[in-house]
């Protein structure tokens, strides 16, 4: 791997940028491997990564269907924080964060990771309790939380319509300063390139139709490239769990929906932060180009149509235009859907399985992205000593027969 | 945003209707005597297909009562609906 530098980026310049190098590999498929990644996400590459650096596990294959982050982790509104109440959830979020946090070095790519805070905003007297409750419980874990007055929250958004007679005053907020938000393609396309130069072998456009298992362990998979051998299989396919988990005869908890996002056309900077609301349920942040990345909650019904309804996206404009009047006149550029994979506790799943060799990190729902380095971290973990890290031993798919559940719904600082 | 015939009401847009989850799902009748995997099978445990799929809706700002759905998850497109107490239509059995 060529590193990538100030030097590098000086002597491509020279010739025009003609002569950079391939991030990754595209290699064939070889007839067996130690383990198998199915699923070419975020998750799924950092996965692999992890494997490779911490475990000196690099006999690994990612078998992607489409294109490496074409799924979920190019279509999300590339948030990060870790300000969620539970302990479980804290650990594991806050894993993840501090991964981010050094991940461009550590990569050698730059994910742009900005740590612009996130705000999370009261409208009423529950909502100031459940923030001062998580802004405590986040205090205890160790994660940074503060409370933010409605005269800083003006300071930091004058933009904001803080008016005592909006139809949802603003009252407060929550802030985690070392939350924001980092490029979501870059995350995806570093961990590929990180985890090819240490040996993994990355092969798109390859889809898995089949997993067969001998005597109760995994033994191989059928593709449209083949059928691969390997020792140990993780299922890391977001909103197609069902169906892979389904190949190996395994029912999930799961349901998978229509998750929107959009951007508005390019304004100047405006937004210096990222702005959540739980009771007008929006979120916005502002891109590096200056376009305002928009997302709010899935669809009502499951499906698989990467589409979404209008009335989702009018319902989170109508909230963006109550919070911010200004950005009434502003118009849509693009809009869009990814399929999420909702557990019934709003909580991932990172386990193995009752087949020896399977694993399955799934169940990340609306908020995978900002999971992404330290889910791949536990799900490494897990393949390579199988067994759970003490982070996503809460997260096993067992907690649904023990009722162990970790209720994030609406606990996690906004709906879902 | 779907069009969403209500048996009782015509067509109506789907805010507002609510959806109800899978449909034809039986709760255990004896409940006491099942194992924990059995109950968790029966509380959690999720078809979501790909493709024709039944599933409960209610008209939630309207008249307010239950009926089943057969839609396609691919596309969205509802191919049948039904009342509660029926079997699915044979043509998306």
């Amino acid at each position: 791997m060529k590193k990538y530098s100030i030097f590098s980026l000086v002597r491509n310049a020279l010739s025009f940028h003609q002569d950079w190098g391939k991030a990754w590999r595209s290699p064939s498929p070889k007839s067996s491997y130690d383990v198998i990644i199915i699923g070419g996400g975020g998750h799924g590459l950092a996965t692999a990564y992890y494997l490779a650096k911490e475990h000196g596990i690099t006999n690994v294959a990612v078998i992607e269907k489409g294109w490496i982050g074409g799924g979920n982790t190019g279509r999300n509104t590339t948030i990060i924080r870790s300000n969620y109440l539970w302990d479980e959830s804290a650990a594991i979020y806050d894993k993840s964060l501090q991964l981010y946090e050094g991940l461009s070095t550590d990569l050698n790519y730059n994910i742009m990771l900005s740590q612009r805070g996130v705000m999370n905003l009261a409208h009423n007297l529950h909502d100031l309790r459940e923030i001062n409750r998580r802004i405590n419980a986040n205090i205890l874990n160790g994660i940074d939380s503060e409370f933010l007055n409605p005269t800083k929250i003006k300071q930091m958004l004058p933009i904001i319509n803080m008016s005592p007679t909006a139809r949802f005053p603003i009252l407060g907020a929550s802030f985690q300063p070392r939350g924001g938000v980092a490029r979501h393609d870059a995350v995806a396309w570093g961990f590929a390139r990180a985890a090819d130069n240490l040996g993994v072998d990355i092969i798109q456009q390859c889809e898995v139709t089949g997993i067969n298992q001998k005597a109760g362990s995994v033994a191989s998979i059928n593709t449209t490239k083949g059928i691969i051998t390997a020792k140990k299989i993780a299922i890391v396919v977001a909103g197609h769990s069902s169906q892979i988990a389904e190949m190996a005869g395994i029912r999930l908890p799961i349901n998978s929906y229509p998750l929107q996002a959009m951007v508005s056309e390019p304004i100047k900077p405006i937004i210096n932060t990222v702005v959540m609301s739980n009771a007008v349920h929006v979120y916005v942040s502002q891109s590096d180009k200056g376009e305002l990345v928009l997302g709010a909650g899935i669809d009502s019904y499951n499906s698989y149509t990467q589409r979404g309804s209008i009335n989702v996206v009018e319902q989170q404009l109508s909230a963006l235009c109550e919070l911010f009047p200004l950005f009434s006149r502003l118009r849509i550029l693009r809009q869009w859907a990814g399929v999420v994979d909702i557990c019934p506790d709003a909580s991932p799943i990172i386990s193995k399985t009752d087949i020896n060799g399977l694993y399955i990190n799934c169940g990340w729902g609306t908020g995978g992205f900002k999971a992404t380095p330290g889910s791949g971290w536990c799900l490494a973990h897990t393949i390579a000593r199988d067994e759970p890290h003490k982070i996503n031993a809460p997260f096993n798919l067992n907690r649904f027969q023990t009722g162990a559940l970790i209720d994030e719904h609406g606990a996690a600082a906004v709906a879902h | 945003m779907l069009m969403i015939s209500c048996p009782w009401c015509g067509c109506r847009e789907e805010t507002e209707f609510q959806h109800g989850g899978e449909a034809h799902i039986k709760r255990p009748e004896k409940p006491e005597t099942l194992s924990d995997a059995s109950w968790a099978e029966y509380l959690f445990m999720e078809t979501n297909n790909k493709g024709i799929y039944l599933e409960r809706w209610a008209h939630r700002y309207g008249c307010r009562r239950w009926f089943n759905v057969a839609r396609n998850t691919i596309t969205n497109e509802i191919l049948a609906i039904y009342k509660i107490g029926e079997n699915p239509p044979s043509k998306v059995r």
